[in-house]
């Protein structure tokens, strides 16, 4: 397998998965902005932005914060190189560029999610369709996903794609986690309040694990809980033990292919360990915060090194 | 289809019989789903100067053109001839220039001609076999007589539409197979992976590893290019990808370089290696000339090919022909005056209303005059250029064209086309995929097929016994 092929299959998949990521923190904004009052409705949004890390982008082109102009810039904002327009073309362009590595269905499938997105979000965001729009963004996302299980060879290339997804995941529970906890919450007396706990409930719609996690928790939201949800428990698919459990078993993937170990795999076996062996008490005494900030510079240090170990560019 | 009695062309018989019965609505939805389809599938090109990532669809008709056995049976004899002579006389133009000695063809055509590499001379590629693919563009002129239009011996393009279009018509009218017994054409790639393996150089093991060059995906031939690498499962290789390793050129996989045998390179010779051709070049391999010419790679088609479908060489492929095989070419030129020889010169220019006068390097339908079509303004600026450079240009009559019938809203209606057959050179013979690419002009009256100048394409079939 070529070093570009590897490198295109995980852009491919980086992007798919953060363009569905990206439709989630949008959708739950909307409800967001939609079940609360105006002014809660641009704290929203604002939210939104600075998870995504597009506020600055967004604020030196725009003025006010409102509920479209915010969906319209993230979703196809022409200024906006991380629109999901833009990522979504950025995975076909990938695709097409390692055609030869993904089956037909697979390619198909992105190449359709970019011709209906591409229609979708030809004209600017209306009020009315806004939901129908995310909504499409990740029936798509799923529909690769589906042409990947049922159709792709078990082997070095499917490793490669599920090592970026996950890398993808983790990065973002990580950050939409972070960005409520560290970032939103003016103070440690808002906990408990009625805000927060709608505030809460957002971080679980972003990473679809809101009805999960009432249904583990009979209705119960509280904050500690959240997070553990989200850091270690592994039957839930986006949360960090998930995926750094998924993570280490596609690297061995790679070294049943391979026959050898690269410091990419004692990178990531350290990295799976710890959080295996984590309680939700020992993140917090650590500070949630500093866990969390720790954990997205390992996770850029791991796919760094992936991508050196097994000669992505020359 | 029809003779000019008015009577079905035996070669259409069953399929008539079949379309009278169908219903037109839901054919016009059929013609209309095919659309869908290519672009689902991806079956896409861009168009030189449009904006990157700008993909267009070749319009595809779905009437087929059809022929006969019997007219196969012609054909392929002469193509074969012809595939054979073709490479006959590139190993001679690279050795001892015996048809020069004998006076059969004029030193002159060789020596300012830049699509001669003086790097391949004396050098014979693995396997004796420089045009390892070939597309020979042909044309009907009469009932029973195809005639040669242009010979494609550098990178013939095309072959992934001869197969998706076979694809996508039996996906449509799975019936009309069961009906008509059409020759297959899915072998090709197969075939092509064999007879590339076939062509490896002697320090290839016994899985000879074959790679496919692209120049990339903003390359108008990228879907053709991807399509056969993964049809053969070959990889799809860069410029970047590629490096001398050792001797070798090796290709940049997850576990370090790993040597290349054959190269079935979709890039021209001038950006094959920016050491040897144009420095510029990054879609080449620094290089890859001096690992070739030591026998460390087979590339396809060799080097320096493009002198072999010249068009003012091509003029004197009769001759060619009979120089190298000692037998009468079977398949015809188009007649064609050389601008080069003062005679011709005289006549072309003329004649130039009845003409269509072409560039000697020129491709792609760019660069060329249609007599019949043009106004009195274009015929004079065009004589104004033909003067000033002769040599730059060759002129062939417009021929009494044969049309097939293609699908339009208001029924079936003529169109003029062209018929590329594919042939595969390994020094275990030659073979020829029973169809090719059928080019057609679908705008009335145009004799223009290319897909840059509004130009469709059609399943062809070649009927079995």
């Amino acid at each position: 397998m070529l070093g570009r092929t590897a490198w295109g299959i995980t852009w491919m998949f980086r992007y798919l998965v953060r363009a569905e990521n990206t439709a989630r923190l949008l959708e739950a904004g909307l409800r967001m902005a939609l079940t609360r009052g105006d002014a809660a409705a641009a704290d929203e949004w604002r939210s939104v932005l600075v998870t995504l890390g597009q506020l600055d982008a967004y604020e030196a082109r725009h003025g006010e914060i409102t509920g479209l102009a915010v969906a319209d810039f993230i979703l196809r904002g022409a200024d906006n190189p991380a629109s999901v327009r833009a990522m979504i073309e950025h995975a076909r362009t990938n695709a097409r560029m390692v055609r030869t590595a993904i089956t037909r269905e697979v390619w198909e499938a992105v190449n359709e999610s970019w011709m209906a997105l591409g229609e979708a979000l030809a004209r600017p965001v209306r009020a009315a369709s806004l939901g129908t729009t995310l909504g499409l963004v990740r029936r798509q996302a799923m529909l690769v996903r589906g042409a990947m299980e049922a159709t792709m060879l078990r082997n070095e290339i499917f490793n490669f794609a599920r090592i970026a997804s996950h890398l993808e995941a983790a990065d973002s529970t990580a950050r939409i986690l972070d960005v409520k906890y560290h970032v939103l919450l003016p103070s440690l007396a808002w906990v408990g309040s009625e805000l927060d706990n709608a505030q809460w409930e957002m971080v679980l719609r972003s990473v679809a694990g809101e009805r999960v996690f009432r249904w583990l928790n009979a209705g119960r939201l509280d904050p500690r809980g959240i997070a553990e949800f989200l850091i270690l428990d592994g039957r839930f698919p986006n949360s960090l033990a998930y995926s750094y459990a998924k993570l280490a078993s596609n690297m061995a993937g790679l070294v049943r292919e391979y026959g050898e170990e690269t410091p990419a795999h004692a990178l990531v076996q350290h990295a799976a360990r710890q959080l295996k062996g984590l309680s939700i008490g020992e993140v917090f005494d650590f500070g949630l915060h500093e866990f969390l900030t720790d954990f997205i510079t390992d996770n850029r240090r791991i796919a760094e090194a992936i991508a050196a170990d097994y000669r992505f560019t020359d | 289809m029809r003779d000019e009695a008015g009577g079905v062309r035996a070669a259409y018989r069953d399929y008539a019989a079949w379309y009278e019965a169908q219903d037109r609505v839901w054919l016009a939805r059929q013609d209309r789903a095919a659309e869908g389809f290519f672009r689902r599938t991806g079956i896409t090109f861009n168009v030189y100067g449009e904006d990157a990532g700008a993909e267009r669809l070749i319009p595809f008709d779905m009437v087929p053109r059809i022929i006969t056995a019997a007219e196969w049976d012609k054909l392929s004899r002469g193509i074969e001839q012809r595939v054979r002579a073709l490479n006959a006389f590139l190993h001679d133009l690279y050795h001892k220039r015996e048809i020069v000695r004998a006076g059969r063809l004029p030193e002159r055509l060789l020596a300012a001609n830049a699509a001669f590499l003086p790097q391949m001379v004396g050098f014979t590629p693995p396997g004796g076999v420089y045009t390892h693919i070939v597309g020979i563009d042909l044309v009907r002129t009469g009932p029973d007589e195809f005639m040669v239009l242009e010979d494609n011996a550098r990178t013939p393009s095309g072959v992934s539409y001869m197969l998706e279009n076979r694809e996508t018509m039996m996906a449509m009218f799975p019936e009309l197979f069961a009906r008509v017994r059409v020759r297959p054409v899915s072998d090709y790639p197969r075939e092509l992976a064999r007879s590339l393996a076939a062509c490896a150089p002697a320090v290839a093991g016994e899985r000879p590893v074959i790679a496919v060059l692209t120049p990339g995906i903003y390359n108008s031939a990228y879907f053709e290019h991807s399509f056969l690498a993964d049809q053969m499962g070959a990889e799809l290789v860069e410029g970047s990808d590629l490096r001398v390793v050792g001797g070798r050129v090796a290709m940049r996989t997850t576990r370090g370089w790993k040597p290349i045998d054959v190269l079935y390179r979709r890039v021209d010779d001038e950006f094959l290696d920016p050491l040897s051709f144009n420095p510029q070049s990054m879609l080449g391999v620094a290089g890859i000339m001096d690992v070739y010419r030591a026998g460390g790679i087979t590339i396809a088609n060799a080097p320096g090919t493009g002198i072999a479908d010249d068009k003012a060489i091509y003029s004197f492929m009769p001759e060619i022909v009979e120089f190298y095989t000692g037998e009468k070419p079977i398949l015809k030129n188009v007649p064609t005056w050389r601008c080069a020889e003062p005679e011709a010169l005289a006549y072309v220019l003329d004649n130039l209303a009845e003409l269509v006068v072409k560039e000697v390097h020129g491709s792609g339908g760019y660069g060329m005059l249609i007599g019949p079509t043009s106004s009195k303004a274009e015929i004079a600026r065009f004589a104004a250029k033909l003067r000033a450079r002769p040599d730059n240009y060759i002129a062939q009559p417009t021929l009494a064209l044969s049309t097939v019938p293609i699908f339009t809203k208001a029924g079936l209606a003529p169109r003029h086309v062209d018929l590329r057959p594919f042939v595969l050179v390994s020094p275990k013979g030659i073979r020829i995929t029973p169809g090719g690419l059928t080019r057609v002009a679908l705008k009335k009256g145009s004799l223009v097929v290319n897909s840059s100048q509004g130009g469709g394409t059609k399943d062809s079939w070649v009927l079995a016994e």
